[in-house]
């Protein structure tokens, strides 16, 4: 009734390719624009107890960092096809870079140290991209799961990477942008939370019209037959890693902002190890394979489920931390089966489906 | 839908973090879940039941009750994030994360909010230096004073000279694991032994390939720097070699009941530093056993009563309610905060005397914490197994650490931290 398409006329070609065609959608998005980038910010700048503290550290900043990591592998599972298991490296690669430019660079701004950063992991994606000429499916997962070891191990091996330091543990130092610190412990809430958000936003805007183009398109027809993709002109090198090297940017870009933003020191096994691959695996599947939207669903289900069952079962029913804990493994396990049967296609398609039925509402066939 | 999801947990949050004043809380980040929970659990165990003992016993320390409120972390950091700012909001006087990883983040974190941080035994040993890191405390002793205590144990069984002797060291491959061995090497120089580093990945199950190695190489001596699994798993591995288990050393984090008996009388003659007594033979147990066990208040399951650490988690506490009751003198004032509690910290002088009237006679050492020394003592002894009657035994006695080589490690590190994070000298 309300959700449709009819007398929302189009006059230009531009309106009529838009991201957001039907006007509702598009109000919409301004709407959650308007509050992740007003709203939010507000109430985390006025509010003086340890609210906007514990809201940015504990919960946004997790989920803005995610949504990114999690736009990133959608492209290369969800949009391209080749599964990878290797993101905890990649991120790994992100951090450990972030981490030499801030140190061996004081003076280098820290959004060209996040962007470099990114752009050295995708460097490193494309390497180890290009195994996936030879190898698909299950194969390829082993191969990136090598990576996955790979990066690990030779973060901890090499005290090159982490300046020599005792414990082989790297700790960002305090770095400003237009003045407003964001890493490092003094940095206020909002400019951490913003800074992110800026990035998410970006991330999300260009990996949204890549897919929409025909590089998304080329990624496309090699994830659904790539035989055929080859035979219409569609090139298997060039297309599979521009994928890997896309991919690798934006969870490189996460990388960089877990290590420096978010925790402030970390140490590669610990912070990167494989659980944080099949996390973040678990975010897109959960979420839905080949949709942006699904990428930032699925980050916000598998970040703050944990923390929304703890604050139940911990602080309002007061069970034992232990019991608590594992409880949540069984409830966020439950969900996901859950979600899986009656969803195979992710939160995205449920969203989408919602959609589908409220352009017929009330009047179904 | 994103957003009436945030605004469901904002309504949770805002009731669920309504602070009760006039208490003094003691947040626990403990680990009763994952590979670490053997440790983790009676660690927390122990630092609850004293804080419990106090309230039931005395009503609190100087007549402030205390709180402690639990958050569990299963080791990982970024729980530890998550933890850390649910409590600090609720009047947090003192962090002990019982994880090197968490203390790494807390350490700029907490100064930033101007609540100490207790890493005892643990953490980032050039935080003993107290002029870069005002709000960090490791008394009584920390890694490097055990890497060279376990060498002065060597040194002794030794009559004095380890020269051409070798020493492997089995360590988890983190920031804990690594900690010892810039300190291992200088010894292994001072000293002439040669030292061998093998490095156990998380979570410490895999070790056959380290112990082929130790096997096949021989090594005079093994020392371990373990945590979790990991140790009894180490344990169980040199057992199967059949390595001598009296010239196999772990640090106090790989000396627990639960390390040693999997292992069973394979175990036995393992040895362990140890920075505190042992045992249960101590007036504060029949206390816990009238104020907590009976009246069923203790934390968890309690069953860890008198285990080793068990008996740190306590030592924790006991360290920690003394530094209130400084902090209480100092500013006069009962309900004391965190600020105040940094300068009890700081001001913290732990006496035999202190330590019988807390119902710990001769538990640990004395010692004084000043603004410079934020590390104590960094004494120890060794404690050896008794696999028959499932005890652990002090073998030698609280002795000094080499701080000819630990002091300039320390002063090194802490001044490259200081330089990197643009920290002036606080005391002066």
């Amino acid at each position: 009734m309300f959700y449709r398409e009819s007398g929302d006329f189009k006059t230009t070609y531009a309106k009529d390719t838009q991201t957001f065609p039907i006007k509702l959608d598009r109000v919409g998005y301004y709407i959650i624009l308007a509050v992740a980038f007003i709203a939010i910010p507000l109430l985390l700048i006025t509010d003086t107890g340890g609210g906007a503290s514990y809201w940015t550290n504990a919960i946004f900043l997790p989920f803005l960092i995610w949504a990114i990591a999690a736009i990133g592998l959608n492209i290369l599972v969800g949009y391209c096809g080749q599964l990878s298991l290797g993101s905890g490296g990649f991120m790994a690669v992100g951090a450990y870079a972030s981490y030499k430019l801030m140190t061996s660079f004081p003076d280098l701004n820290i959004l060209f140290v996040v962007i470099l950063s990114g752009a050295i992991t995708a460097g490193v994606g494309i390497l180890f991209g290009l195994p996936s000429l030879r190898i698909k499916g299950f194969y390829l997962a082993v191969a990136t799961l090598a990576a996955q070891f790979f990066l690990v191990w030779l973060f901890n091996k090499v005290p090159w990477f982490y300046n020599y330091s005792a414990s082989g543990q790297i700790s960002a130092p305090t770095r400003s942008f237009f003045g407003f610190e964001v890493t490092g412990a003094t940095a206020s809430a909002e400019a951490k939370y913003l800074f992110c958000l800026v990035l998410l936003f970006c991330v999300a805007w260009v990996a949204r019209n890549l897919t929409r183009g025909r590089i998304g398109r080329s990624w496309m027809a090699i994830r659904d037959m790539d035989i055929a993709a080859e035979i219409i002109g569609v090139a298997p090198l060039k297309t599979k890693l521009s994928a890997f090297g896309v991919s690798s940017f934006f969870i490189g870009i996460a990388g960089s902002l877990f290590f420096t933003v978010y925790l402030g020191a970390v140490e590669v096994g610990e912070a990167f190890g494989i659980q944080k691959s099949f996390l973040l695996l678990f975010m897109i599947i959960i979420g839905g394979l080949g949709s942006i939207f699904g990428s930032i669903i699925g980050a916000a289900f598998m970040v703050l489920m944990p923390v929304l069952l703890k604050i139940i079962l911990v602080d309002q029913l007061n069970w034992a931390t232990d019991i608590a804990a594992h409880f949540q493994f069984v409830i966020v396990g439950a969900l996901i089966i859950i979600f899986l049967i009656l969803e195979p296609h992710g939160l995205a398609q449920l969203w989408r489906l919602l959609k589908e039925k409220l352009r017929l509402w009330p009047f179904p066939h | 839908m994103k957003l009436t999801k945030l605004a469901a947990i904002a309504v949770a949050t805002v009731t669920a973090a309504t602070p009760v004043l006039a208490e003094l809380v003691f947040p626990s980040l403990s680990y009763r879940t994952g590979a670490y929970a053997a440790g983790g659990i009676p660690f927390a165990d122990g630092y609850a039941d004293y804080f419990t003992m106090l309230n039931e016993r005395d009503g609190g320390i100087g007549g402030e009750m205390t709180r402690v409120i639990e958050c569990e972390t299963g080791f990982a950091t970024d729980k530890g994030v998550e933890c850390y700012e649910s409590t600090k909001g609720e009047g947090a006087l003192v962090y002990q994360p019982l994880s090197t990883g968490i203390t790494y983040q807390l350490i700029p974190k907490a100064a930033a909010d101007g609540i100490p941080v207790h890493s005892m035994g643990y953490g980032r040993t050039s935080a003993a230096n107290g002029n870069v890191f005002s709000h960090t405390f490791n008394y009584p002793a920390n890694y490097w004073n055990g890497a060279s205590l376990a060498v002065n144990h060597l040194l002794d069984i030794n009559d004095g000279d380890i020269s051409g002797k070798s020493v492997a060291l089995i360590y988890h491959n983190s920031a804990y694991g690594k900690e010892p061995i810039r300190t291992l090497e200088e010894l292994a120089e001072k000293h002439g032994f040669t030292l061998k580093t093998l490095a156990v990945d998380h979570p410490g199950q895999e070790q056959k390939s380290q112990w082929l190695q130790i096997r096949r190489e021989r090594p005079d001596y093994v020392l371990m720097w373990g945590w979790g699994v990991m140790n009894q798993v180490a344990i169980q591995e040199a057992a199967n070699i059949k390595f001598p288990m009296e010239n196999f050393i772990g640090v106090w984090w790989s000396g627990a009941e639960i390390d040693v008996l999997p292992a069973g009388d394979a175990a036995d003659g393992y040895k362990a530093i140890t920075f505190h007594n042992v045992g249960s033979d101590y007036p504060i147990y029949d206390d816990i056993q009238k104020y907590v066990i009976d009246t069923g208040k203790a934390a968890g399951s309690g069953n860890q009563l008198g285990t080793v650490i068990y008996n740190r988690g306590l030592y924790a506490a006991m360290l920690a309610t003394e530094a209130v009751r400084t902090a209480q003198e100092i500013h006069g004032v009962s309900n004391i905060t965190a600020a105040m509690m940094r300068d009890g910290m700081e001001a913290l002088v732990i006496t035999e005397d202190k330590m019988a009237a807390a119902g710990m006679p001769n538990f640990g050492p004395s010692f004084e914490v000043s603004c410079e020394n934020h590390g104590g003592p960094g004494t120890g002894a060794v404690a050896q197994w008794d696999a028959t009657a499932k005890t652990w035994s002090l073998i030698s006695d609280f002795g000094p650490s080499d701080m000819d080589i630990i002091q300039p490690l320390i002063d090194a590190d802490s001044a490259a931290y200081a330089a990197e994070n643009n920290i002036e000298p606080q005391c002066d």
